[in-house]
């Protein structure tokens, strides 16, 4: 029998590349534009771009149900001003005119008061721009998500290897032989790290996983290590005690690479102790074995000595002083944290922790790999190869989310640099325009150029190196209203977005006028202690107004966040919109190759919405921002398009580094070239400059590296990294937390600096379990946490009509252990409690869990009325936060202080801390609670979908 | 009854490495993606923000939980050499599943209409929606539930290895293959022609252990699922040498260092 005839060559349309935003991972995709009946296009089709570097062609589910996303109706249609109660969800739409004009209404009187506004954005990629802008307005107070994200990871990877996880560096996927990955990390990097965990599993590599869920990728580990959360640092120093116990530490590279000799100037009870010694020029003391003398590091031909007790002369004293390593052999090598002591918190057996040393010793030394490649460093040596230490790792915001985050994290940056792994091959590569070294960033800056209005000295986040950059008025009072930058989160590198709602509301450290928010559904999942959050946006004064005055919001979607907003500003979906992925913001580059890339509007919005960087810099013009006018007054930027070409940060440095000039033939410098856009538009929409193959590892110390990173602009001087093994800047605070230098903490915060301001990596217990006392162990006995499903990112997916079909509600998943004890079967409703609230929540048995862990899927649940979902919608019904157990602030200490819930050297919200109880509920609604009342809403939903019908035959 | 052809030309099908699926459910929204307007009538969705989505689907990812009994793995220590499992360590699997294609496929003969068949040519398993009346008999024939009845359009759908895309003249040849094999972050699906021996697909299924999902239904399913590797313990085998010095505190290490520095000992690193 012949085989019927079918058509199977149908054409796809027209095909365009841009950029996706299903989630933060920048991944490259072909759109696909097709005529219906009608003639009109609509998306056919979203792949993966195959010449891409991130995601070298293939697409996650978000990513594939783009479509969904693009064509939601809970896409905002037009400008909205609030005619309700805040919290309503009643609107009237309003022309962009007026919008506008009513935000500059609202914020013009402001620059004579710039604090007073208020700007931050969530999960925004263009922050190079929006951070210039408050810059430019001159307000103190702005920020992005990161330090309610992985702050601590970021923050502790720049200070101590001047690089990072996820945009800041990667695993060298196509050597590795062992991949060690801790927590909860599925979403950032989504696609390269399913990419890199097939080839490592083709090429025969192991992959272990340290975390308290076996979920996702833990799920095809070789190795599942279920840890018990808030405890992966004593896990990480236990592995380094293994490693100095069986000496398998890279002693040549600590030497070259780090300050393990660097002298520690050992005089304690002085200003002195604990700070590295240093020469009249300010440069670092080591110990030459051979000539018996102090010298500075930069010194060649030296004999460096890693164990002398040494005298030097500092100042016109001698003192004594000895080297970093020896500081660390002494610390790691006490029995505290021996594997047979920590197995106990950490629930990891003693016997695993040995084997996982020994597996990381083995891989590191006995497997190590050499590319025949010379090259030179720094210090002008040529080198034959580049020696590779196969180990790598990854971790974002599972270990991060602790009080004890920054300290876990700095030590698993150290763990790899003690094995030699960090820019070698088959260990952690940088992407450049990483490292780049804490000194080379900017630090923060909190206080106008000039006099009190006008632009800031410089941009807002950044750095400090000690207590004197920290953002204080002259009498020690908070300059920023997210406390960012104070002795409370000395070194809040990303702000505190989580802090701004209840410190505006409670004025403390005093009013402002205007909240302007963009993209961070800060009503609902994006908060702490939600109900409060809400009260807090929903609270009056005694003259019927609202405590925040004004708030000014911008979202594609009707999120929770706009119904307690005031103007709202609609924003295009990811297919109409201009963007940037800039060098000047977080880098989408690759370890080989510098990378940035655009959006574009693949598609014409077809609703009264503008993409909400345009709209920044038409107010800009209008509000007579420095930088975004002529000197006529005009606008300077016609849309961000137009920025995006034609904004120069520095003579020759704008926010795309691809075809500078006017031929568009310059990489990195370049004059701004007009037909910019539209050579990124035929390259894909992205532009690479790859390394030269003498640059391509330890680029950290690497000359030809060096002199590229200055070709392409990412500084006008190498900028070499010494990696921070002993981080001095803690050191500062903790030497002022005892009282010296004139910048000294409030004395309720003394003793909890000096605790975990350690300059080596330390362990201490979360704050929340610990705080609470004897309370933890009788009332709270068990964690709770959140991952985000593959499937979904934030609330922004669990709306989208195919993806919310594999997630339609979320229950919380509770250990066999716990079920049983409680009497709790799948299926049950329970009781969940913390110190600061209750919810009632439906619940699934588990086993591959850690047996004190009880988890559920971030952001699935929904208010209802939001979102364009249904009333009844599972979301709603069904689907819970367990932000209702958290507060953003700790119970009251005896003092009568309470502590934000944060890590206290970063200011990173401790969600992960969380410590509760769980009760089988009494028989009645299977409803989750507590119950927000429905917001109101005009969203019209189709109650069936047939998408492509029109193409199909 | 529809009859199925003695013998086809090719057979070609997926293979799928449970070893590397993660279960991020891209295979399945990419297929969903590109079939919704590609062979046959659309796939529907009933109710997609309402209180009970539910959907046509080609693929899905079944997600369980499995807890390794004691006569079929080996207990935790005794790890020395490689296990699939460990006794009493729970894990979780990623199952996608998607028409296996089968050689005696049930779906095929069931058929009242002549609507369901397989292809001689390269052995797909269709459906021609202008002959299918909805009946779904196909459906409860099918071993494995890899049939979805589209209830706005009242037609049965099923993957059909994209035929629409690895004949595709409009598409690059890297490209003609189907979309959850294209799409697939991990690399965890395989497509090719599963008769020839020599195929990538057979070579994978030949050294991996590739095996046929529910055998004793007697269907030959085309596709292949690839089984978890075996794996050791960790630090089984990785043993170092004894210290030459009291390993007890740090003062042992820092005689060690200096020896290692001064090259009395060695030490790691290349100098």
């Amino acid at each position: 029998m012949a085989d019927r005839e079918i058509e199977l060559s149908e054409p796809l349309g027209e095909k365009h590349s841009t950029t996706c935003y299903m989630c933060a991972c920048r991944c490259g995709i072909n759109v696909y534009l097709k005529p219906g009946e009608n003639g009109e296009k609509s998306v056919r089709y979203i792949e993966g771009n195959r010449d891409h570097p991130v995601n070298q062609g293939v697409l996650c589910a978000k990513g594939s149900a783009g479509i969904m996303q693009h064509y939601s109706p809970a896409r905002l249609k037009a400008p909205m001003i609030r005619v309700g109660p805040r919290g309503s969800g009643e609107f009237k739409e309003i022309s962009w005119e007026e919008a506008l004009q009513t935000a500059v209404d609202w914020m013009g009187p402001l620059k004579e008061d710039p604090k007073k506004l208020a700007f931050f954005t969530g999960r925004d990629q263009s922050q190079s721009l929006t951070s210039w802008w408050a810059q430019q307005f001159g307000t103190p107070n702005y920020a992005a998500h990161g330090g309610f994200c992985s702050v601590n990871m970021a923050a502790a990877g720049i200070y101590t290897i001047g690089g990072a996880f996820w945009e800041f560096g990667s695993p060298d996927w196509e050597r590795t032989k062992l991949f060690v990955m801790f927590g909860v990390a599925e979403d950032h990097d989504s696609n390269p790290i399913k990419i890199g965990i097939g080839k490592l599993k083709k090429n025969g590599g192991r992959f272990v996983s340290v975390n308290p869920v076996r979920t996702g990728y833990s799920a095809v580990a070789d190795n599942w290590l279920g840890i018990r959360p808030g405890t992966d640092g004593l896990l990480i120093l236990s592995v380094i005690h293994e490693l100095f116990r069986t000496r398998q530490i890279d002693l040549d590279y600590l030497i070259r690479y780090s300050n393990a000799p660097f002298l520690v100037i050992d005089a304690p009870g002085t200003a002195q102790h604990g700070l590295i010694a240093r020469d009249k020029n300010g440069v670092e003391l080591i110990w030459d074995s051979a000539k018996k003398k102090a010298v500075p590091h930069t010194t060649k031909g030296v004999v460096p000595n890693l164990t002398a007790e040494v005298s030097v002369t500092q100042g016109r004293k001698k003192v004594k002083a000895r080297p970093v390593f020896t500081l660390l052999a002494e610390e790691y090598s006490k029995a505290e944290y021996a594997p047979e002591a920590i197995a106990p918190q950490t629930g990891i057996a003693a016997e695993t922790i040995r084997g996982l040393a020994a597996e990381i010793a083995h891989v590191a030394f006995q497997e190590e790999i050499t590319i025949e490649q010379e090259w030179v460093d720094m210090k002008g040596e040529k080198h034959d190869r580049f020696i590779g230490r196969p180990v790598s790792m990854h971790a974002m915001r599972g270990i991060s989310a602790h009080s004890n985050g920054f300290q876990t994290c700095r030590a698993l940056h150290v763990l790899q640099v003690l094995i030699g792994s960090v820019d070698c091959p088959g260990g952690f590569r940088c992407k450049p325009s990483y490292p780049k070294p804490y000194t080379a960033h900017p630090k923060p800056h909190a206080r106008n150029a000039k006099g009190d209005t006008g632009p800031l000295a410089g941009p807002h986040l950044g750095y400090p190196h000690g207590p004197e950059d920290l953002a204080l008025d002259d009498d020690g009072n908070p300059l920023r209203i997210d406390k960012a930058f104070t002795w409370d989160a000395p070194l809040s590198a990303h702000g505190m977005m989580h802090m701004v709602i209840a410190n505006a509301h409670a004025g403390d450290p005093y009013k402002i006028d205007t909240l302007f928010m963009y993209m961070a559904n800060m009503a609902w999942n994006s908060s702490m202690n939600t109900r409060g959050v809400i009260d807090m946006l929903t609270d009056k004064t005694e003259d019927g107004d609202y405590v925040i005055p004004h708030i000014i919001y911008s979202d594609a979607y009707n999120s929770e966040m706009v119904s307690y907003s005031d103007l709202i500003l609609p924003d295009t979906t990811y297919l109409e919109r201009h963007d940037c992925i800039s060098l000047l913001d977080r880098p989408c580059s690759e370890p080989e190759a510098v990378v940035d890339s655009i959006r574009w509007p693949v598609v014409e919005p077809n609703r009264d919405v503008r993409g909400f960087q345009s709209v920044v810099l038409d107010l800009g013009a209008r509000l007579g921002l420095p930088g975004m006018v002529n000197e006529d007054g005009s606008a300077k930027f016609k849309d961000y398009a137009d920025y995006m070409v034609n904004h120069e940060r520095k003579p020759g440095i704008g926010p795309l580094a691809g075809y500078r000039g006017k031929d568009g033939d310059k990489a990195g410098r370049g004059e701004p070239n007009p037909d910019q856009l539209e050579r990124y538009k035929e390259n894909g929409s992205f532009s690479m400059t790859h390394l030269p193959e003498d640059a391509l590892f330890f680029k950290h110390a690497n000359k030809s590296y060096q002199d590229f990173a200055v070709d392409m602009g990412f500084f006008d001087a190498p900028q070499p990294v010494t990696f921070n093994l002993y981080l001095e800047v803690l050191q500062k605070f903790r030497l002022a937390a005892q009282g010296h230098g004139d910048v000294q903490p409030p004395d309720r915060l003394r003793g909890r600096i000096e605790t975990t301001f350690n300059p080596l990596p330390t362990w201490y217990a979360p704050f929340e379990g610990a705080d609470l006392g004897e309370r933890t162990e009788k009332e709270f006995p068990y964690h709770a946490l959140t991952q985000r499903p593959m499937a979904m990112y934030h609330s922004w997916g669990s709306q989208n009509a195919w993806l919310r079909q594999i997630h339609t509600k979320n229950p919380l998943y509770v250990p066999s252990a716990i079920c049983d004890a409680k009497g709790l079967e799948d299926g049950d409703w329970a009781w969940v409690t913390s110190w600061h609230g209750k919810i009632k929540v439906e619940i699934a048995r588990m086993e591959a869990v850690n047996d004190h862990t009880m988890w559920t899927w971030n952001a699935i649940g929904k208010r209802r009325g939001a979102w364009a979902l249904d009333k009844d919608a599972p979301e709603a019904t069904k689907g819970f936060l367990l932000n209702h157990l958290m507060n953003e602030l700790l119970p009251p200490r005896k003092d009568g202080y309470r502590w934000a819930n944060s890590d206290p050297i970063t200011g990173q919200a401790a969600w992960y801390d969380l410590r509760v109880n769980i009760e089988k509920a009494e028989a009645g609604a299977e409803v989750s609670e507590p119950v927000i009342p429905a917001q109101k809403t005009s969203d019209k939903s189709p109650n069936e979908i047939r998408y492509g019908l029109e193409w199909t035959k | 009854m529809t009859s199925l052809p003695t013998q086809t030309n090719k057979k070609l099908g997926l293979v799928i490495d449970l070893d590397t699926c993660v279960g991020c459910h891209a295979c399945v929204i990419n297929c969903k993606e590109w079939n919704t307007s590609g062979y046959g009538t659309a796939l529907s969705d009933q109710d997609p923000y309402g209180a009970n989505p539910v959907g046509a689907w080609l693929n899905r990812i079944h997600t369980f939980e499995v807890t390794p009994m004691a006569h079929s793995a080996k207990p935790r220590g005794q790890g020395v050499g490689e296990v699939i499992g460990t006794a009493g360590e729970a894990r979780v699997v990623h199952f996608p599943k998607s028409c296996l294609h089968c050689e005696d496929a049930p779906c095929v003969t069931v058929c009242p209409t002549g609507a369901s068949y397989k292809r001689e040519e390269d052995g797909i398993v269709l459906v021609d929606e202008d002959k299918c009346i909805g009946c779904g008999l196909c459906a409860w024939g099918c071993a494995y539930g890899a049939r979805e009845m589209d209830a706005a359009a009242g037609v049965m759908k099923k993957c059909t290895l994209c035929i629409d895309r690895i004949y595709n003249e409009e598409l690059e040849e890297i490209d003609r293959q189907p979309a959850c094999v294209r799409t697939c972050p991990a690399g965890a699906r395989h497509f090719g022609d599963l008769a020839d021996p020599n195929s990538d697909v057979s070579v994978l299924v030949k050294e991996r252990g590739g095996f046929d999902l529910m055998p004793e239904q007697g269907t030959k399913p085309v596709n292949k699922y690839l089984p978890p590797r075996a794996r050791t313990d960790l630090g089984v085998g990785r043993s170092f040498e004894a210290a030459e010095e009291s390993t007890e505190n740090a003062d042992g290490l820092l005689g060690w260092i200096d020896r290692a520095l001064s090259g009395t000992t060695r030490s790691k690193g290349a100098r």
